[in-house]
């Protein structure tokens, strides 16, 4: 799949979008603040709103091209989209609901069986049931389901978690992440929660007033210590590939293995072999210039220091080189002035077991993501 | 005392396949208009709005000679309908049909307006997302949801029609059978000596008739609202 958006719209006097970005497979992230144009990129993209100028082209063939006169009506796209408020038919049942689009995909192109989406999203229980009776995390999952069900080539996801709390959204991302996997469906995934994105992306289009300020992978954006005004700061963190490769069962921790040494994480549960993208938050990074000792801490990487962010507040951001993964680091101007860091010291990562929650581990990421 | 008699009864069958035909023939009409008014943006839609209420507001004798002018057999309508297609209204019960048609409309086209301005339009886009195509659209989304306002439009038209007066008695007037319907009866028998047993008797039908309407639009309108999980 290849998708290729260059697109200008202007949306009343305030506001107008700007964007070019190309996607190929796997689940690419729109990330933004609110207002920065994500939503009317991807309704662009649906064909909900006809663009001032530009084109959308979807594995070479155009679903809106403003200079060809060519605009193929939503219907007719075969995009399947998930709102954020899920928009479940009130007058169906979730089965209804299902299979609303299942006819009108032609025959030969429907790869999607009703069976297998009611396993992948676990919603056996439901079907029979009316969408007002349903939790929000439910009316998701069957509103996941329904898109998915219409055999899309394309499935638009807009901010499907955004509505949820904090439990319905670690309810349903292991569905996402197996979406993600197990359909071969592309995914173009507007989000403002870094940790959705860390989490879910292949890779991921950073968009700012209706701009697109960079694309590339989830580690070398959230790397960016330039970004961090768009990505936002408080959130600012990286994601580790690692792989599960055993229990430490005495205390009930698993032992992931990252490029440059071990981490243990407090859930025994998590698959052994299985990859696993551990998220860790550059303020709950500790670096230290001597291997540590005597710590609480039980996770202890090496590394060296590549680069140093603005520091002309109290407080800077830090990227970190842990035998190839990018590490975040976020300490004060003090800490770089009495340590005397500077880019290409070695230095050690301190990460507590406990700063990891089950939120900021995400399974199974696909191999195109898994940088080599 | 309910005896009928046969002119009462027929009075009564009259009425029911009057409004029956004015309800059944205007539907599509009413929801229609009631789609452009809601959901049409254009430059003469003021107009169209007042043309549709004006029988609400006009008195119905207007109404009733403005029809009797227009659809007559001199009318120009009227002797076109005749013409061409063999459709006579004047001084026929057709013609009490289409007075109640009119009538009725604008309470018709108001219950099914409204009921479309409250479909969620997100609802439709989504279906549009899923492969349907607006007729299909329509067809399972939007109708479905702006059934009860169909129901409650209906059965404000059939109420209306059945107690319909003055347009009709003006455009085809009183004739026994063909257009003397259960008001006209009402008024006829209240003209004679001697008529007031049977004027009570069609006056108790016709409020049985009307608050049955209005109990029936109720608990349909529940009904469906519940199935819809929008109490």
């Amino acid at each position: 799949m290849t998708l290729q958006v260059e697109v200008a719209h202007r949306l009343g006097a305030a506001f107008s979008l700007d964007a070019r970005f190309a996607g190929s497979g796997g689940l690419t992230a729109l990330f933004g603040r609110s207002g920065s144009g994500k939503t009317t990129l991807i309704d662009v993209i649906a064909g909900l709103i006809r663009p001032d100028r530009g084109r959308v082209l979807l594995d070479g063939r155009p679903l809106v091209d403003t200079e060809r006169r060519i605009f193929v009506p939503t219907h007719r796209r075969r995009v399947g989209y998930v709102f954020q408020e899920g928009r479940l038919f009130p007058h169906l049942t979730v089965r209804q609901n299902l299979l609303y689009g299942r006819w009108f995909a032609p025959r030969q192109d429907r790869y999607v069986k009703l069976g297998d989406v009611v396993d992948l999203l676990g919603i056996g229980h439901l079907l029979d049931r009316r969408p007002h009776g349903l939790s929000g995390g439910e009316k998701q999952r069957v509103a996941i389901g329904r898109a998915l069900l219409a055999s899309p080539r394309l499935l638009l996801m807009d901010e499907p978690l955004a509505a949820l709390d904090e439990a319905r959204k670690a309810e349903i991302l292991p569905y996402l992440e197996r979406l993600r996997d197990e359909t071969k469906v592309p995914i173009v995934y507007v989000s403002h929660s870094i940790a959705e994105v860390t989490r879910l992306a292949t890779s991921m289009v950073l968009m700012s007033e209706g701009r697109v300020v960079a694309t590339g992978s989830v580690a070398d954006i959230m790397g960016r210590l330039d970004l961090h005004p768009v990505t936002g700061r408080v959130e600012a963190g990286s994601g580790l590939e690692t792989r599960g490769v055993g229990p430490d069962r005495a205390f009930g921790l698993t032992v992931l293995r990252a490029a440059s040494g071990d981490l243990r994480v407090p859930y025994a549960d998590l698959p052994i072999g299985s990859r696993v993208r551990a998220r860790v938050r550059a303020r709950d990074v500790i670096v230290a210039v001597r291997r540590p000792e005597g710590l609480s801490a039980l996770n202890v990487l090496p590394g060296r220091l590549s680069e140093i962010g603005a520091h002309d507040g109290p407080i800077a951001d830090l990227r970190l080189d842990l035998g190839g993964d990018v590490l975040l680091a976020r300490v004060t101007r003090r800490t770089i002035h009495d340590l005397d860091l500077v880019p290409g010291k070695e230095v050690y990562a301190v990460i507590k077991s406990v700063a990891f929650d089950r939120h900021s581990l995400g399974q199974a990421v696909s191999s195109e993501s898994r940088r080599p | 005392m309910f005896d009928l008699s046969p002119d009462e009864a027929m009075a009564i069958r009259l009425s029911l396949r009057v409004a029956f035909w004015a309800v059944a023939a205007s539907l599509p009409f009413g929801v229609l208009v009631a789609f452009i008014l809601a959901r049409g943006r254009f430059w003469g839609k003021p107009v169209l709005d007042g043309l549709v209420h004006l029988p609400l507001i006009l008195p119905p004798v207007v109404t009733g000679y403005l029809l009797l002018v227009l659809f007559g057999r001199q009318g120009p309508l009227g002797r076109f309908l005749d013409e061409t297609f063999g459709i006579v209204f004047a001084f026929r019960w057709t013609g009490a049909a289409l007075a109640c048609a009119i009538m009725g409309f604008p309470l018709m086209v108001r219950a099914i307006r409204l009921s479309i301005e409250t479909v969620d339009r997100r609802l439709e886009h989504a279906a549009g997302t899923l492969g349907a195509n607006p007729a299909w659209v329509f067809a399972t989304v939007t109708l479905p949801l702006i059934l009860p306002g169909i129901v409650v439009g209906i059965i404000l038209s059939f109420a209306r029609s059945m107690g319909e007066f003055g347009a009709t008695i003006t455009f085809v007037s009183n004739i026994p059978g063909q257009t003397r319907t259960l008001p006209s009866a009402i008024y006829t028998l209240t003209q004679v000596p001697g008529g007031d047993a049977g004027a009570f008797r069609l006056t108790a039908i016709s409020v049985a008739v009307s608050m049955a309407a209005l109990i029936l639009s109720e608990v349909v309108s529940r009904l469906i609202s519940r199935r819809l999980g929008t109490p």
